[in-house]
């Protein structure tokens, strides 16, 4: 009898504390969904200054891999159950799509607030991959979406030590195409491997092949193509193509690169086994983690042409949206004005390795993160073109170079075969 | 009382069916009316395309079928190879061999491993720059050296070699079955042959063998089902499609959903691929309910 007495009493303890509100808190808590392990810990630590410093409570929720990543934030999206603020991983068709569907909402009033003094701290080209320009083919109205946190750069790293074995100056990379096959030549008799990347992930040939692209042909033309006012048959892009057979050709290509994975990439150049790699300044913090004593520089992709500058990928690393449905909207920018502030930045990059969006956190990070900042001055991005090309295109762009690395299709037959998927397409979009 | 009886027993299988409609028939249907609509994954809004986007795999889309044609190549030599491998191993290990609980155990570990583990095992077994190039040494050992060659990045070894790691990963499971199907058989029988003066051979042909059909037809759907939605393997041995070498449907899927954005045909592809699948498993069922 007594034993059931304290279960009555046990009952309705969890009723009540059941039915109570839950603490009230006035300060309202911030929720971050992201993808970046290597950052997470810095993030953690940054929350917790924060909600030291204003009591508002800031969970960064990390979700990986990418992929995974990549599909939670869809399928939340559809719910209408984003958190405050998320990234977007993918390409600005994408991103337009958030922004159409009522879930990223428009910053430029914040960042433009106070003379600008947000905006102004980022790197220009960091903020351009967040924003929209009048005009733009995705039919969103101008303005500013997202704010970097970090910057990248994709450009070449060589390693120094087998540069002198090679007989090669280390503090002079090879600065023409030429320069860079004749290394290769060298590379093959060494019976060394040259170039590694994640080429089997084909976004990086895509990356690639863009800048040489530009160099080769200039952005105009470039651009006018993607419009499809010139053909992927074009002699100049026939020259794009043939890079790729010139550098299998000549050596400087490590073995089974088409199926390569970056992963891979990266222990084969951190453990000394390749000459070349071909990869972001994310690499920085991923060399520093496999050989700490590594001897490597930084350099742009050996020039094809004289006609027009070299061109590399860069720009905003990785960005943060504020959801439009967030209750905390106001709240969310101040913890992002923070995220962004030059102490917070230069932590971020110290702690990260990574280069910080905000211009005036550059002052003390290594030599060799200075040399990715410095390939900012010749940044682009498929997201700051304000056209995409079609997916498919891109699809068998890539795959033709890889066909092209095997010798399996000439550089001509490649061309043809991407325009053919060119004009298929834009029939398509012409029907629709 | 029948009526009484048809909703007791129709109670008991609610649950089951409400579970398998929830979780199966309503996201099948709903998948099935994605694929007749032109979407991104995001907006809330869809075009309606009516059956465009099946006219445009079963029409258009080369790289879809050559992706289809891969995976049935891979199909093909695990229903050969893996299968024919698996149920000799059985064969064996059903008898009275020395350390057979140790072999059941050793054969039972590759299933068990993740994809992406043996995926990188093997990409280092196979490779030289980024492995320990262990294949081409032992060829080259073997006095075979001018077979010794990059396996994954060659278009004509790629796929067979991404086959015969998925083969190694799946015997087990073969193994399995077919161990278990084997002790099913009655010992009677193979006393009574014996007595009868039946050599070992026309014991397996007439008994074994028979006896067997059903459990083949099992391992055979299963090695259907699991292999032509391999790709978590191919992942991570070749990073991708391989210039289309190595590309299979699951790959295809999915290149439309993140690459393109295009999650009705993504849908569509879906669709079309477990038609495909069941109308396999449905001729392998009646083919062998034939020969049985």
């Amino acid at each position: 009898m007594r034993r059931r007495g304290l279960g009555i009493i046990l009952f309705l303890l969890f009723v009540i504390s059941g039915c109570c509100p839950v603490s009230v808190d006035s300060k309202p808590s911030i929720s971050v969904w992201h993808w970046m392990t290597d950052r997470d810990p810095a993030f953690q630590e940054l929350a917790k200054k924060y909600e030291a410093l204003t009591g508002v409570k800031v969970n960064f929720e990390l979700y990986a891999p990418s992929d995974a990543y990549s599909q939670k934030i869809r399928a939340a999206a559809q719910g209408t159950n984003l958190p405050d603020v998320f990234g977007i991983l993918g390409e600005k068709r994408d991103f337009a799509s958030f922004i159409k569907a009522g879930h990223i909402l428009d910053i430029t009033s914040y960042m433009e607030a106070n003379n600008s003094n947000w905006k102004n701290n980022f790197f220009p080209k960091a903020l351009a991959v967040n924003e929209f320009g009048p005009g733009n083919s995705y039919g969103i109205k101008p303005g500013i979406f997202g704010v970097p946190i970090d910057i990248m750069t994709i450009q070449m790293v060589y390693n120094k030590k087998l540069f002198e074995q090679l007989g090669l100056n280390p503090n002079r990379p090879p600065k023409t195409l030429q320069e860079f096959l004749d290394i290769g030549v060298k590379i093959r008799a060494a019976g060394m491997q040259g170039l590694v990347s994640g080429w089997g992930e084909v976004w990086m040939i895509d990356c690639l092949a863009n800048n040489y692209a530009f160099n080769i042909m200039g952005k105009d033309k470039v651009l006018a193509t993607i419009r499809g006012e010139v053909a992927y048959t074009d002699p100049d892009w026939v020259k794009v193509f043939s890079i790729f057979k010139r550098m299998q050709d000549s050596g400087v290509l490590a073995k089974g690169l088409v199926t390569m994975i970056n992963k891979s990439a990266e222990q084969i150049f951190a453990n000394e086994k390749a000459v070349f790699a071909f990869n972001g300044s994310w690499c920085v913090n991923v060399y520093k983690g496999m050989n700490p004593s590594l001897e490597y520089g930084a350099m742009l992709p050996p020039a094809a042409s004289s006609q027009y500058p070299m061109a590399i990928w860069g720009g905003a690393g990785s960005s943060f949206m504020v959801n439009a449905r967030s209750k905390n909207k106001e709240e969310v920018v101040k913890f992002l004005i923070w995220l962004t502030d030059q102490d917070q930045q230069a932590y971020l990059a110290q702690a990260t390795n990574n280069l910080p969006a905000n211009k005036n956190s550059l002052t003390k990070i290594p030599e060799i993160l200075a040399q990715f900042a410095r390939g900012m001055d010749y940044a682009t991005h498929p997201n700051v073109w304000g056209v995409s090309e079609f997916s498919l295109v891109i699809e068998a762009f890539d795959r033709g170079i890889q066909s092209i690395i095997i010798g399996e299709k000439s550089p001509e037959q490649v061309a043809s075969d991407v325009q053919k998927i060119k004009e298929r397409e834009m029939a398509k979009k012409r029907a629709k | 009382m029948k009526i009484r009886d048809a909703i007791e027993n129709y109670t008991f299988v609610l649950p089951a069916v409400t579970i398998f409609s929830v979780f199966y028939i309503i996201p099948f249907i709903w998948v099935f009316q994605l694929g007749m609509f032109e979407w991104d994954g995001i907006s809330f809004t869809r075009v309606f395309v009516g059956l465009q986007n099946f006219k445009e795999i079963f029409l258009q889309d080369s790289n879809w079928w050559q992706s289809m044609w891969n995976a049935s190549y891979i199909t093909l030599i695990a229903l050969t190879f893996q299968n024919i491998l698996a149920f000799m191993l059985a064969l064996a290990c059903d008898r009275e061999i020395r350390m057979k609980n140790f072999y059941r155990v050793i054969f039972f570990i590759p299933p068990v491993l993740s994809e992406v583990v043996v995926g990188m095992a093997w990409r280092f077994i196979i490779n030289d720059i980024d492995g320990a190039n262990i294949i081409n040494r032992m060829l080259i050992g073997m006095g075979f050296g001018n077979l010794a060659h990059n396996w994954l990045s060659d278009p004509n070894t790629a796929l067979t070699t991404v086959a015969l790691v998925h083969c190694w990963k799946g015997f087990g499971w073969g193994f399995l079955i077919f161990l278990a199907g084997l002790q099913t058989i009655p010992r009677e029988l193979y006393e009574a042959a014996r007595v009868d003066g039946a050599s070992a051979w026309q014991s397996f042909k007439k008994i074994t063998m028979p006896l067997m059909v059903p459990v083949m037809v099992l391992v055979a759907i299963l090695t259907v089902l699991g292999t032509m939605q391999v790709f978590v393997l191919i992942v991570s041995l070749v990073g991708g499609e391989f210039a289309g070498h190595t590309s299979v449907p699951v790959l295809r899927i999915l290149a439309s959903m993140r690459g393109s954005s295009r999650f009705g045909y993504a849908c569509a592809q879906g669709i079309t691929f477990g038609m495909v699948l069941v109308a396999i498993s449905f001729i392998q069922y009646r083919f062998s309910k034939k020969g049985h």
